[in-house]
């Protein structure tokens, strides 16, 4: 294998609406950020690989027209997924277990304000006996938490601690879009949204990009002094019928996570990608993290939540924390579909295999 | 394929083979920074191109960024509405239904002191008569109806002047 780590990391400050730039003029900046973080020009990047979805957009291959933000002259080597940024980190450190590539750009971006993100988003449904029922992402949450309560699993307390840490957490994040102290007592006094949801389980609507540039053995230590290694990296998918799945626990997760071994070592942070406040309850059990975890110390994605990048910043947060110090092994994660169908976990360490 | 052995009640009941589920999702379009004061100079018929500070193209309509260099392209380069025919076809099928009389050109037009062709239709001659090189100009619609879009611009047509020489459209042909 050849080691691969996570040198640089950019992202927008999330908001609630973008408004006025399109998607080029949101990237721009932050490639260069990026690119200036790790030291070098486009020119050394060997690969490119984007993740988004058209469905946010309304614009079939809007994805095509963002490369122009990177400048894809003369041809570059270059690929996309439809899927959250982080899978697009996935394919890169596959592509350079090659050989051919020893510095990949990754950037992903999602404009969730243009259309109505509840409808969007059941379009990932099955297409036969899901998709024309309609069923929001709200909606499919709620019917995942009223499991797990029911189930005896997590409680309504647990969920608004989440909430509560999180919030506060952010407060030292300058690119969160909701910050604050938020006390449990009081954020159980709200009334609920989608039962048994209240509006601060769910993520914000969010318009937002980051990039990440992945280097290997040889070409990270040139480009950042304390680069962020990918010691496992795993991907797995549940069925598509939310009615043969056990939407109580996260089996992808769990096994995503084995295979990955998360727990080869200790684990000091932990960039859980949970848009909903009973996730991040079921991710940490799925992971087995234990109290003394520092669990989205960004805030995670209730507090911010780019579709298509919110997994990816989980990445960049985790590999950043390791590079200036905060801890020394990292796990991040990022999901996918309906109630977490699909999830991914990379182990991130401040040192190399065999170190 | 495995066989099925379906329930007594669905035998000789015609299969299902396709179901319609219609779906409609309403977006609000951002169409940028750059397009939109593009735009916005459109319905004022002024054109305008933005310059990249590294290899100097000029491209148009503009959209806030080189896509060679990656670079953001600031500077405004102000365009007249008459360029060159640098490609063209002639369409000999009704797409448009009866906007457009048949056979009609469409075109690429490099505007003056640009890089970058734009595309757009070409009147006021025979589709025969049209030839890489040849000098168009701008037709624009009534002033009550320009609006924020290239459709303010009718048509390009014959201007006249003399073909252009091909060095001044090259890069593009």
């Amino acid at each position: 294998m050849r080691d691969v780590a996570i040198v640089s990391f950019a992202q927008t400050k999330h908001e609630r609406a973008a408004e006025g730039i399109n998607e080029v003029e949101m990237l721009m900046p932050l490639l260069k950020e990026a690119l200036d973080g790790a030291g070098i020009t486009k020119d050394r990047v060997d690969f490119v690989c984007s993740g988004s979805s058209d469905y946010l957009a309304g614009q079939p291959f809007s994805f095509v027209m963002t490369l122009d933000a990177f400048g894809p002259w003369p041809p570059i080597s270059e690929s996309h997924v439809d899927m959250d940024g982080a899978w697009a980190v996935y394919e890169s450190w596959v592509k350079m277990q090659g050989g051919k590539v020893d510095i990949a750009l990754v950037y992903a971006y999602g404009k969730s304000s243009p259309g109505d993100i509840r409808r969007v988003l059941s379009r990932q449904l099955d297409p036969y006996y899901q998709q024309p029922l309609w069923p929001d992402s709200i909606a499919l949450a709620a019917l995942q938490a009223r499991a797990g309560l029911d189930a005896g699993t997590f409680t309504m307390e647990q969920m608004a601690e989440v909430v509560s840490s999180s919030r506060r957490n952010a407060k030292a994040n300058q690119f969160a879009q909701i910050t604050g102290d938020a006390d449990v007592a009081a954020l159980l006094e709200q009334p609920e949204y989608l039962s048994p949801l209240r509006s601060h389980d769910c993520a914000p609507v969010s318009d937002g990009a980051a990039v990440v540039i992945l280097a290997v053995d040889g070409v990270a230590q040139e480009l950042s002094s304390r680069p962020a290694w990918i010691r496992g990296f795993d991907h797995r998918i549940e069925a598509h019928s939310l009615g043969v799945r056990d939407l109580t626990t996260s089996a992808s997760t769990r096994l995503a996570g084995e295979k990955a071994g998360v727990a080869n070592g200790p684990i000091d942070i932990a960039e859980l990608h949970a848009p909903f406040s009973h996730q991040e309850l079921i991710l940490r059990d799925a992971l087995a993290l234990g109290d003394d975890v520092s669990v989205n110390p960004s805030g995670g994605a209730l507090c911010a939540n780019p579709v298509m990048a919110a997994g990816l910043v989980r990445m960049g947060e985790a590999a950043t924390r390791i590079s200036r110090g905060d801890g020394d092994r990292a796990v991040a994660h990022a999901t996918s579909g309906p109630c977490l169908q699909q999830n991914l976990v990379c182990v991130l360490d401040a040192e190399k295999e065999g170190e | 394929m495995a066989e099925v052995t379906l329930p007594e009640r669905l035998q000789g009941v015609e299969p299902v083979r396709s179901i319609r589920a219609p779906a409609r999702i309403s977006y609000n379009y951002t169409a940028g920074r750059a397009s939109s004061r593009f735009l916005r100079s459109v319905a004022d018929k002024k054109l305008f191109g933005q310059r990249c500070p590294a290899c100097r193209k000029v491209y148009v309509p503009p959209r806030g960024c080189c896509p060679t260099d990656g670079l953001a392209t600031e500077e405004e380069v102000e365009l007249r509405d008459v360029g060159t025919i640098t490609s063209f076809c002639i369409v000999n099928v009704p797409f448009m239904k009866n906007l457009m009389e048949i056979p009609y050109v469409g075109a690429l037009i490099q505007l003056d002191n640009s890089d970058i062709p734009i595309m757009h239709l070409i009147q006021e001659i025979s589709a025969d008569q049209v030839r890489v090189g040849m000098r168009v100009e701008a037709v624009w619609v009534p002033d009550d109806e320009i609006g924020p879009t290239l459709e303010s611009i009718k048509y390009f047509r014959p201007n006249g002047e003399d073909d252009a020489p091909y060095e001044s459209y090259k890069d593009n042909v």
